[in-house]
């Protein structure tokens, strides 16, 4: 055991060989989070062993091997509503990703009960999967797209967002995290304002649901999408969650097998629920593999999590904040932030720093994250970004701050 | 294992330091922006064309990473008093460098000290931007529109692993 008390960092990285790589001839540091996690030994056996010893098609057969694949696939379903604290497990859609997610939302339900007129109300700070396909239903339906402001040290506008949630907002989308600051949104008290207008609440937990623990009822959601791929599971697995009364007045967003209930030539009846909206053969080793990512982050405990993650993002703060020439981007009290740490050094591109960090074995993201109306409100063209995650350590962020100090020298004769 | 001298040759560092040509061109006419937006680089790029198709005069402005604003500085010495049909052999020149791997001409000078972005893949379109900003602003001055400003943008390719 160590300081963190429950938390055993150096089990939780024997966990990831990755971590064990070098990478310029120096030991990776991986701080690129954000834009994917690494998965643990325990999620790749289990994908192994699904391919090795079982292997069949879902929903379909009635021979052994196709019922232990649905019921290892179904068992997914059920820890997934238990992650989120949802009410069923058929109201849990697997998806490819957070975008097909949203987009699923965006084309059943907005195309379906939204005309021009209605407004859907997004922020200023959402990643471009949560801003484009509502451009797209806009232009398709003739609603009206608006968005919460963003202030200038990353938190949204809330007394703007008093004035804009009123009787034409039938959608507040909205983000619990934002991946280019940090940002945590203060969603409950958000989608209170939208229910008590009558609207529904989107929520996008891409970044929230791998470093918090999350609940559908505490937040007042009606749908909630996520990415397995950032919370230690395979890629091409996503979640949509959506409110039973909801997912059942929705029609199918893909049409094909598994989603009907019986077809002829001329038409077509659904599914229930959750098949409707789970046309064609899905990810199955994905989700089996995602269900052994959800096992160990509840075997470390998302609270666990989300206190190593604060102390880790206030140790980086302190750090850079000290670096001649860094500039911060995002809320600066940890509380109010994720393991999320956007950052400028002047004088030097975002380009050249991820670079000469590469050199040093650490991987950050340089760009604009898919936010770019984040950038624009900042007046910059991209930012630098170390993003962290359980198995990141003070040690490393040491490194971090070495190599920013290095990139400064190496640039040398800018602003002190 | 990389080695990042051979990407930030002292030549191009000093490029970046002390931009060669950097401001607005109040003569210009013809110009032309380029824009990487996923790394944030930008150019915008004027030139003063003289009737016998000579480049009186050349000027940019922009922001992004060294790469990006040292090639526009080394090329905007380069082409400053040439015909710009030797500015066109320069960027095929240097494309060739560039994508193909040819060895620079010898009379493109300093710019081939760009020959090492290449180990650097992700870097080949931050070298590449001022030349074709270049390209795009001589086709533009070809067919005489001055009054719009041709723009290039690279194809954003990875959108959401944000
Ligand atoms: C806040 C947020 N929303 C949505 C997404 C999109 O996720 P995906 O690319 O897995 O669909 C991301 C990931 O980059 C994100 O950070």
């Amino acid at each position: 055991m160590n300081s963190d008390g429950g938390f055993d960092i150096e089990r939780i990285r024997r966990d990831f060989p990755v971590l064990k790589r070098e990478v310029n001839g120096r030991p990776l540091v991986y701080l690129d989070n954000a834009a994917t996690s690494h998965r643990p030994v325990q999620v790749m056996a289990e994908i192994t062993r699904f391919y090795r010893d079982i292997n069949s098609n879902i929903h379909r057969g009635v021979h052994t091997l196709s019922v232990e694949a649905t019921e290892r696939f179904e068992a997914v379903r059920e820890r997934m509503r238990d992650f989120i604290g949802a009410p069923h497990a058929s109201e849990i859609i697997f998806t490819r990703n957070t975008t097909e997610s949203i987009n699923l939302v965006a084309h059943a339900w907005g195309r379906t009960f939204l005309e021009a007129g209605d407004e859907v109300l997004i922020s200023e700070i959402e990643h471009h999967s949560n801003i484009v396909p509502w451009q797209m239903l806009r232009d398709a339906r003739g609603i009206a797209l608006r968005h919460i402001p963003m202030l200038p040290d990353g938190t949204l506008d809330l007394d703007e967002a008093r004035r804009l949630i009123g009787p034409r907002t039938k959608l507040l989308s909205i983000t619990l995290m934002s991946n280019a600051l940090g940002t945590i949104v203060p969603v409950a008290e958000l989608a209170e304002l939208a229910r008590a207008q009558g609207a529904r609440v989107l929520v996008d937990a891409a970044q929230a649901a791998p470093h918090m623990p999350i609940d559908v009822g505490d937040l007042g959601a009606d749908f909630l999408a996520c990415s397995a791929h950032k919370m230690l599971g395979p890629t091409g697995v996503g979640v949509l969650w959506g409110r039973r009364e909801l997912l059942e007045e929705m029609p199918p967003f893909l049409g094909g097998g598994d989603m009907i209930a019986s077809v002829s030539l001329e038409e077509s009846t659904w599914n229930e629920l959750p098949h409707k909206f789970e046309a064609g053969t899905p990810n199955i080793a994905g989700v089996v593999g995602f269900g052994a990512a959800l096992d160990y982050l509840e075997a470390v405990g998302m609270d666990a999590i989300r206190s190593h993650e604060v102390d880790l993002t206030s140790y980086a703060l302190d750090r850079l904040i000290d670096v001649p020439g860094v500039t911060l981007y995002g809320p600066l009290d940890p509380e109010l932030r994720g393991g999320v740490v956007s950052f400028g050094l002047e004088g030097v591109h975002p380009h050249d720093i991820g670079q000469v960090l590469d050199g040093e074995g650490v991987a950050i993201r340089a760009g604009h994250h898919c936010a770019q109306p984040v950038m624009r409100r900042l007046d910059i063209a991209a930012t630098a970004r170390a993003s962290f995650y359980l198995y990141n350590t003070r040690e490393e962020v040491d490194v971090l701050e070495a190599a920013v100090r290095e990139a400064a020298d190496f640039f040398g004769g800018f602003g002190g | 294992m990389v080695n990042l001298d051979d990407l930030y040759r002292e030549i191009l560092l000093d490029h970046y330091r002390r931009p060669r040509n950097r401001g607005p061109l109040e003569t210009a006419n013809a110009s032309a922006e380029g824009s990487n937006p996923l790394c944030g680089d930008e150019i915008t790029l004027e030139l003063q064309l003289d009737d016998d198709g000579r480049i009186a005069d050349v000027a940019f402005t922009g922001d992004g990473c060294s790469i990006s604003q040292a090639s526009s500085s080394l090329m905007t010495e380069y082409v400053r008093g040439r015909k710009s049909d030797e500015a066109t052999s320069a960027i095929d020149a240097f494309q060739a460098m560039m994508i193909e791997g040819e060895e620079a001409p010898e009379e493109l000078g300093d710019i081939g000290a760009l020959a090492g972005v290449r180990k650097f893949p992700m870097r080949v379109k931050c070298a590449s931007l001022a030349w074709k900003t270049l390209e795009l602003a001589l086709a533009q001055h070809d067919r005489h529109d001055d009054a719009t400003r041709a723009t290039v943008t690279t194809d954003e390719r990875s959108t959401s692993n944000g």
